[in-house]
């Protein structure tokens, strides 16, 4: 069995509550670092972990922690990113729903480190359910003492308070984010200046995904480089997947990174393989707005080594026969499902949740999603498919924050990788309206399990 | 057809105010159009849509100007600028719930209810649309119900029927 480290205790019957969480250990990093650690010890364990930032980014945790800017008579801020949005991608409504006091432990001891004395977790407006699990463990946690003045007599003073959203996508980027927080639209900031420097009121702010912040109170239990000893390279610790799609068992896993691809879909361990004995033609490994893979692709290199669920190991080869963790939503798609029809569904989205502030993404979505629609419906034409590809192309790197361009990678990839079934839309335009192309060359490399025969036995 | 004058006045109860100001006291001295997107939500929780008057009184309120407000409503989508049903069935049209059945589920709401989407039902019970992802994937397909956005998993048409037919004897 793999190491669980924000997963451990889930089954565990009241762990949302205060008393069965501290039962289990919970709050010792708490304890352990406003008693025991300075706020620079904990950076340094946090960098000393490895520790990448969970929403998608990927970008070390503890360096951005280390970029805050500290002048005097100035408040600093610690905001919770909890607006989980991306298609796929469901592990912090799992981890606030099941496990509330990890991540306000985890907040605790963060906004410690980062000198933060209000802080805020900002979750997603649709998540009302989520909102009262969170606001009721605030209150349990200021009960005991573990937040408001005075913190266990250390003489260190947290609010921290519970931010909902409106319903928008696009306030899971930062600066979205933090405008939101501001109570206006979520239109994302020029950087820089980044939070670090100028972010919530103009005051430095962090701001950290809710799996990020779980994540630090291991690492102060047991140690930064502990931690690091998990997983493979420079993809340390654990990582919560979203499994959804055509699977057997979807849902959230917690993984050791470095996993192989081939045994986190097929092993009865995790997702138990393709649902109903079908075939996999294609993944989104981590999230809609990264490039989706065909199978064979997904579960080895183009030179016929096995790929793993990590940081690197899913981006080798670049975007030509590689892809991205993100934020680790993966979606499975069977020998079924029409990739023209998922590209289509998925501009359809980026272009509703566009902010419109820059031109390229605005009008950019807007095209891709017409063009996808009349191919989709049989109306398409050849020189649709090159009119698609300039499009996106002319989307990536052109806007102020990353929407732009992951509204054209999935694009992007799936010409790329399955340019045959979008060129059978255009010449079978009616038997694609009541057919799918199927598997075609995307062969799952992995031989369908034939049933053993009871009466073999 | 459910009618409200857009012109309608609104009054908000002390109760309502009295939550309004336990929000305000979140946020530093100064930045309390912090606020907004709560007060909104709680607003609309409590007369079913955000109404022109109403987000006048919220502005009034936060001491900002009314645009302010409009801004901010018209750009998230969980703010109805329009009158709904009693009941907005929200269901999540996003990639990996339409895998496994998302429209199906839509196709047949819209049969169940006998309106298109976004229009209320003539007992002015029902609404419903299909909104972007809600962040359950591997649980679709799934629809919300506000305001207290309760999710209601794995659905099947049967499923549906049981949850409306619920809603109607409620």
């Amino acid at each position: 069995m793999a190491r669980k480290l924000l997963l451990e205790h889930i089954n565990v019957p009241g762990i949302n509550t205060l008393a069965v969480y501290r039962e289990k250990g919970g709050y010792r990093a708490v304890e352990k670092a406003l008693k025991t650690l300075t706020p620079e010890e904990i950076v340094e364990e946090v960098k000393k972990s490895g520790l990448r930032g969970r929403g998608g980014a990927g970008f070390p945790t503890g360096m951005k922690w280390s970029f805050l800017a500290k002048p005097e008579g100035v408040p600093r801020y610690l905001v919770c990113n909890a607006d989980e949005s991306e298609p796929g991608t469901f592990k912090d409504r799992y981890l606030m729903t099941h496990i509330p006091h990890a991540l306000i432990e985890g907040m605790i001891v963060s906004s410690f480190a980062l000198g933060a004395n209000t802080s805020y977790i900002y979750v997603r407006g649709e998540m009302m359910p989520q909102i009262r699990i969170l606001e009721r463990a605030i209150e349990e946690a200021k009960a005991a003492g573990l937040l408001g003045k005075n913190i266990l007599g250390t003489g260190y003073d947290l609010e921290l308070y519970v931010q909902p959203g409106g319903g928008a996508y696009i306030c899971g980027e930062e600066t979205a984010l933090l405008e939101s927080l501001e109570g206006k639209r979520g239109n994302p900031r020029i950087k820089p200046p980044f939070p670090a420097i100028a972010g919530l009121y103009g005051c430095p702010t962090v701001v950290n995904n809710v799996e990020s912040i779980a994540a630090v109170v291991p690492i102060i239990n047991d140690g930064g480089d502990e931690y690091a000893k998990i997983g493979i390279g420079r993809s340390t610790g654990t990582k919560l997947i979203s499994a959804s799609g055509n699977l057997v068992k979807p849902g959230v896993y917690e993984i050791e990174l470095g996993l192989p691809v081939e045994e986190f879909i097929y092993s009865d361990e995790y997702c138990g393989g393709i649902a109903n004995g079908k075939r996999l033609k294609a993944t989104v490994a981590g999230g809609s707005s990264v490039p989706i893979l065909p199978a064979n692709l997904t579960l080895k290199y183009a030179n016929g080594e096995p790929r793993l669920m990590s940081y690197e190991s899913l981006s080798e080869g670049g975007f030509a026969t590689g892809t991205m963790l993100g934020s680790g939503g993966f979606i499975a798609f069977d020998e079924d499902q029409c990739i023209v029809r998922n590209t289509w569904n998925f501009s359809r989205f980026y272009h509703h949740e566009s902010c419109g502030q820059c031109s390229p993404c605005r009008e950019g979505t807007g095209w891709m999603e017409k063009i996808l629609h009349k191919i989709e419906h049989g109306h398409g034409s050849m020189e649709d498919i090159d009119l698609l590809w300039d499009v996106q192309r002319k989307i990536e790197g052109n806007t102020i924050c990353p929407l732009g361009d992951a509204a054209a990678w999935p694009v992007a990839s799936a010409i790329r990788h399955f340019r045959d079934e979008f060129e059978w839309h255009v010449k079978e335009p009616m038997k694609s309206q009541s057919t799918n192309y199927g598997l075609a060359n995307y062969a799952n490399p992995i031989e369908k399990k034939e049933e053993v025969k009871q009466e073999n036995l | 057809m459910l009618k409200v004058e857009e012109t309608q006045p609104v009054e908000f109860s002390s109760a309502l105010l009295a939550k309004f100001d336990e929000i305000i006291k979140r946020y530093p001295e100064g930045k309390q159009k912090s606020a907004l997107l709560p007060l909104l939500h709680l607003v609309q929780a409590e007369f079913g849509w955000t109404s022109v008057p109403a987000m006048d009184k919220v502005a009034e309120y936060l001491n900002i100007q009314p645009i302010e407000v409009y801004e901010v409503a018209s750009f998230y989508t969980m703010y109805f600028l329009q009158p709904k049903g009693k009941y907005v069935l929200e269901v999540c049209r996003t990639g990996p719930c339409c895998l496994v059945g998302a429209e199906k589920i839509m196709d047949h709401l819209e049969k169940k209810l006998g309106v298109k989407e976004g229009e209320v039902t003539e007992d002015g019970l029902f609404s419903w649309r299909g909104v972007e992802c809600l962040a359950a994937c591997g649980f679709g397909p799934v629809l919300q119900i506000g305001p207290a956005y309760t999710f209601y998993e794995n659905l099947t048409e049967q499923s549906v029927d049981q949850l409306i037919d619920d809603l109607r004897k409620k």
